[in-house]
């Protein structure tokens, strides 16, 4: 409630701001001005947003099961965990703008670079929290499995899995609130379609407004996918106080 | 309460298959010593209390007769043994009847098979009805009575419960201790019950070990000679819990 009131009184005195004459509608249209361009150009943008989703979601996806994977092989063998640790952190540092274009030069301008380039953001927090999920489960269950003279393979499956969804869910709202700035940068650097594509069209054609609706279509998409994430963890992890009844 | 758990393990009257022989074993984690020169006989049937200061090495004692530590001296024979470790260690994901049929689970049966063998036992148990309640919509000796119901289920012999009402409060700790008497009573075991609680050892054992601060070895053994079911303020049991007490050094 009150964070909409105070979006409410941003957005007026955005308004406003404009309204008088105090800012050049070229730099920074108003709020009427973005929702009416979202408007015009909704057959512009629609199939944009489409493909912007689209790269998204599929890229999200290789992550996680990329990031599984890898999580798990780190788990189950210390000298894997050894090998690859720095290489995952060192993922992180890789500067999305600067190899998109690299990216785009080997795999060209089609699907693969921009789910690689998605994938590439979203991988690390996905990697990370469910490998400490996995590492994180109670001790007591890890000896009494142990004492029942369980396989690697049942701990793994019956207590260190189901302890680490929780976090791995963590990993995976971070990574959709997320995903989408790596699709942005690899349509900069090379697409015919997305909201990244129409960011920098828009922005070439001096039509402010349609990259201001641009950009309030990828901070809404974003919410959706963290919302949908969140949704799938209530689903999920129904277990715990976080998301059990009066969760958020 | 006649199941199959009970058939498998009823026969063996061999110390090798349901008894427990601790012969002179040191363990050391590291620079610390936990135990040093333990010895103790558990024939089989029997209910054997260990009790001693925190920190003395009594879960390690369980560690070495479920075979997850082992000796850096001397020998442990043991019959298979089921650990119900400190703090029951329920899954907070599976439903109480899910819990209670882990260890069937584990040695290869089908989630059904373990749910119907588990259910059996629900309403002896005095959990009729919480069959799909997960352990955080349990009270705190429902939850004890389920990490003891998953024991038991493992099928073996020998039972290892590590201060199984610790975490419990008083008046329902009493409650569990007259509970699990009745509960060995139907079902007997070989059973080595750690605890901190002087009384409930006196009340629950057929004799108890006292253990020595770390590193730990047994200072004394004390028979409780006592018929059961016993109260807790007969004489003969009040005599044994404060001579415990003094071995202990707490008078």
């Amino acid at each position: 409630m009150i964070a909409a009131l105070a979006l409410l009184a941003l957005l007026c005195g955005w308004e406003a701001l404009v309204g008088f004459g105090g800012v050049d509608p070229l730099l920074l249209p108003a709020p009427t001005q973005v929702l009416e361009a979202l408007w015009e150009d909704r057959s512009l943008l629609a199939p944009d947003l489409w493909a912007t989703t689209y790269e998204v979601v599929l890229g999200l996806a290789a992550a996680v099961a990329a990031g599984a994977v890898l999580a798990i092989a780190m788990h189950l063998s210390p000298v894997l965990r050894r090998a690859l640790r720095p290489l995952v952190i060192g993922s992180q540092a890789v500067p999305v703008p600067v190899i998109a274009p690299l990216v785009i030069l080997v795999l060209g301008f089609g699907l693969a670079p921009k789910v690689l380039l998605v994938a590439l953001v979203c991988f690390f927090p996905i990697t990370i929290n469910l490998y400490d999920g996995l590492r994180g489960a109670d001790a007591d269950a890890r000896r009494l499995l142990r004492s029942l003279q369980a396989s690697r393979w049942q701990a793994l499956r019956l207590v260190e899995a189901p302890a680490a969804l929780p976090a791995a869910f963590t990993g995976l709202k971070v990574a959709a609130a997320v995903a989408v700035i790596g699709a942005v940068f690899a349509e900069w650097a090379g697409a015919e379609r997305g909201l990244g594509h129409a960011l920098l069209t828009a922005n070439g054609q001096l039509e402010t407004a349609r990259a201001f609706a641009a950009t309030l279509l990828l901070f809404l998409l974003a919410i959706a996918l963290y919302g949908a994430c969140a949704l799938l963890e209530r689903r999920v992890v129904d277990w715990t106080p976080r998301t059990g009844h009066g969760g958020p | 309460m006649q199941s199959e758990t009970e058939a498998q393990v009823a026969s063996p009257r061999d110390v090798e298959a349901a008894g427990v022989e601790i012969d002179g074993v040191d363990v050391s984690y590291g620079a610390v010593q936990a135990l040093r020169g333990l010895t103790l006989r558990v024939a089989p049937g029997e209910i054997v209390a260990v009790v001693g200061p925190s920190g003395c090495g009594k879960s390690t004692l369980l560690e070495l007769v479920c075979g997850l530590v082992e000796p850096d001296t001397g020998r442990v024979r043991a019959g298979a043994a089921a650990l119900m470790p400190q703090r029951d260690a329920l899954l907070p994901w599976l439903s109480a009847v899910d819990n209670a049929g882990l260890a069937l689970r584990v040695a290869g049966a089908s989630r059904a098979q373990a749910r119907a063998a588990a259910q059996e036992h629900f309403a002896a148990f005095g959990l009729a009805g919480f069959e799909r309640s997960r352990p955080a919509a349990l009270s705190g000796g429902m939850r004890q009575r389920v990490a003891f119901l998953r024991t038991l289920l493992a099928g073996r012999p020998v039972l290892c419960l590590d201060e199984p009402f610790g975490a419990l409060d008083a008046l329902t700790r009493l409650q569990m201790q007259r509970w699990l008497a009745g509960a060995l009573e139907r079902e007997p075991r070989t059973v080595l019950l750690v605890t901190h609680d002087v009384e409930e050892a006196v009340l629950l054992a057929d004799r108890v070990a006292l253990l020595s601060p770390r590193p730990g070895r047994i200072v004394e053994l004390l028979d409780v000679d006592v018929p059961r079911p016993r109260a807790r303020d007969a004489r003969a049991i009040v005599e044994l819990r404060e001579r415990a007490l003094e071995v202990l050094g707490a008078p």
